[in-house]
């Protein structure tokens, strides 16, 4: 019997049955997006508050969609234009937000661990929408579900997460509930983007795209921020497309069909190519479909435990 | 819970079922543009049942879907625990169509309530027509059943439990006391 969660602020301790939970709820929500009528009445009367201080398009609107169709009603902020402009600190800000009666905050924020913080200020329950370099939980669910469509179960699935790991919150979460339920996860990029600290989640680390291409079933590209080419922590763009790049030559020379993901937004031809992106392998927009039925199925299980 | 009485055998519900098939298909005159649907977890197996045989009696397949009402219900934000979330299925259109709603028990009736809205939010049928197996009364809603398997009184503290071989390895139906313990 299902509990609900009071908060969902990482994969890392969220148990296993908890995960499980969300992502077989996901299945339910999949079904009422295949509906003419989209929009369920379950979370009528109930104000959600997406803070996002960092820009984001599909997140938020995906957010904002999984909302609508709950029938909540959805309060937007941003942080560009609003009192934090003016110098308001975060816990005031969440606060006078609450004082005003609402029932559940997504809040998407630069710093690492502000939802939690937030969670600890606040009775509502607060989901995770990306805190700097830590998690983003809801990502990595929908990238869970979606493999878990396509290959039934994730127990003994080769998952290989491309790019820059160091700074990537989408791999963290990744790895945190692949893991747990039981699939082996592996990271490939420049050795200057791979933390030192993975061995101990039971995580192989590959600096040959090849060699990661032979041994996954699935690769997850990340987003290569262009803005670390100025970091150093790779000599160019045009370089990194050449190492580590995802292409049809590559993938050709592994015999097997290999599934592509991506979290976007995409840059087309460095980290993948627009002929594999768009190919049939790609469940890029599969997994954005998803997106809505799991952050559907985490304010189900949070916002009806709120109120 | 304490078991008060047996209200049903196996037997009885199998003669039930025959009599609802035989009460739908006159009241429709025939079969054609008729479909079951059935509320999770037993009413779908009910409208499997009543399904297979109204096809017996009338040699036509009938349209078989089931509904989940969790997303529907009224009260889903006062209980304690969550209801688990099953998935709708109905694999075709009901607009235009004779929908017959299959429930196991007919009580308050505010799971028709939520069932209507998930219907029609999935299409515009013709006509909607419940089905229960046991009516226990207590209605708080302007709700009726156009079928009922059996009429059975019951006072608020009791409670109507449909066992079927599908899912607890058994038909029948028994009228329980609910503890008084929360």
């Amino acid at each position: 019997m299902p509990q609900g969660i009071k908060d969902l602020l990482g994969l890392r301790d969220l148990p296993k049955e908890e995960i499980v939970e969300i992502l077989d709820t996901g299945r339910s929500f999949r079904e009422v997006l295949e509906r003419p009528i989209k929009k369920v009445p379950t979370l009528q009367g109930t104000t959600v508050v997406n803070l996002f201080f960092e820009s984001s398009t599909r997140t938020r609107i995906s957010f904002e969609l999984a909302e609508r169709r709950l029938s909540a009603d959805v309060v937007n902020f941003a942080a560009s234009g609003s009192s934090v402009s003016k110098g308001e600190t975060l816990k005031d800000t969440a606060r006078n937000i609450e004082a005003m009666k609402t029932d559940v905050v997504v809040l998407r924020h630069p710093s690492t661990g502000a939802p939690h913080f937030l969670s600890r200020l606040l009775k509502s329950p607060v989901i995770n929408a990306g805190d700097g370099i830590n998690e983003h939980p809801t990502q990595g669910l929908l990238d869970m579900f979606t493999m878990r469509e396509k290959f039934g179960e994730l127990k003994g699935l080769h998952v290989c997460i491309v790019g820059d790991i160091q700074h990537s919150r989408v791999a963290r979460s990744n790895i945190f509930g692949l893991k747990k339920l039981g699939a082996e996860v592996a990271v490939c990029g420049p050795k200057t983007l791979i933390p030192n600290y993975l061995e101990q989640f039971g995580v192989k680390a590959f600096y040959d795209i090849d060699e990661a291409i032979r041994w996954a079933d699935v690769l997850n590209v990340l987003r290569i921020q262009l803005e670390r080419e100025a970091g150093g922590d790779f000599p160019s763009i045009r370089e990194y497309r050449l190492y580590w790049g995802i292409n049809r030559s590559r993938l050709e020379r592994s015999k097997k069909s290999i599934v592509i993901m991506h979290p976007g937004p995409i840059n087309r031809g460095v980290e993948l190519d627009a002929d594999i992106a768009d190919g049939n392998t790609s469940l890029i927009l599969d997994q954005v479909t998803n997106g809505v039925a799991i952050r559907m199925a985490v304010l189900f299980l949070t916002g009806v435990k709120s109120s | 819970m304490r078991v008060k009485s047996k209200i049903a055998d196996a037997q009885q519900m199998a003669r039930s079922i025959t009599r609802l098939a035989h009460e739908i298909i006159e009241h429709n005159k025939g079969a054609a543009n008729l479909c079951l649907i059935g509320i999770r977890t037993r009413g779908d197996f009910l409208a499997t049942r009543i399904a297979e045989k109204i096809s017996e009696i009338e040699r036509v397949s009938v349209p078989l879907g089931s509904l989940d009402i969790t997303l529907y219900r009224d009260d889903v934000r006062q209980k304690l625990k969550l209801p688990e979330l099953k998935r709708t299925e109905v694999h075709f259109d009901i607009t235009d169509k004779n929908v017959v709603l299959v429930d196991d028990v007919l009580f308050t009736g505010r799971t028709i309530r939520s069932a209507l809205d998930a219907l029609i939010d999935i299409g515009r049928p013709t006509t909607i027509q419940l089905a229960v197996f046991v009516d226990r009364g207590h209605r708080e809603l302007p709700i009726s059943a156009d079928y009922v398997g059996k009429n059975q009184p019951t006072a608020v503290k009791e409670s109507v439990v449909v066992h079927l071989a599908e899912v607890d390895g058994i038909d029948e139906i028994l009228l329980v006391e609910e503890d008084n313990e929360p």
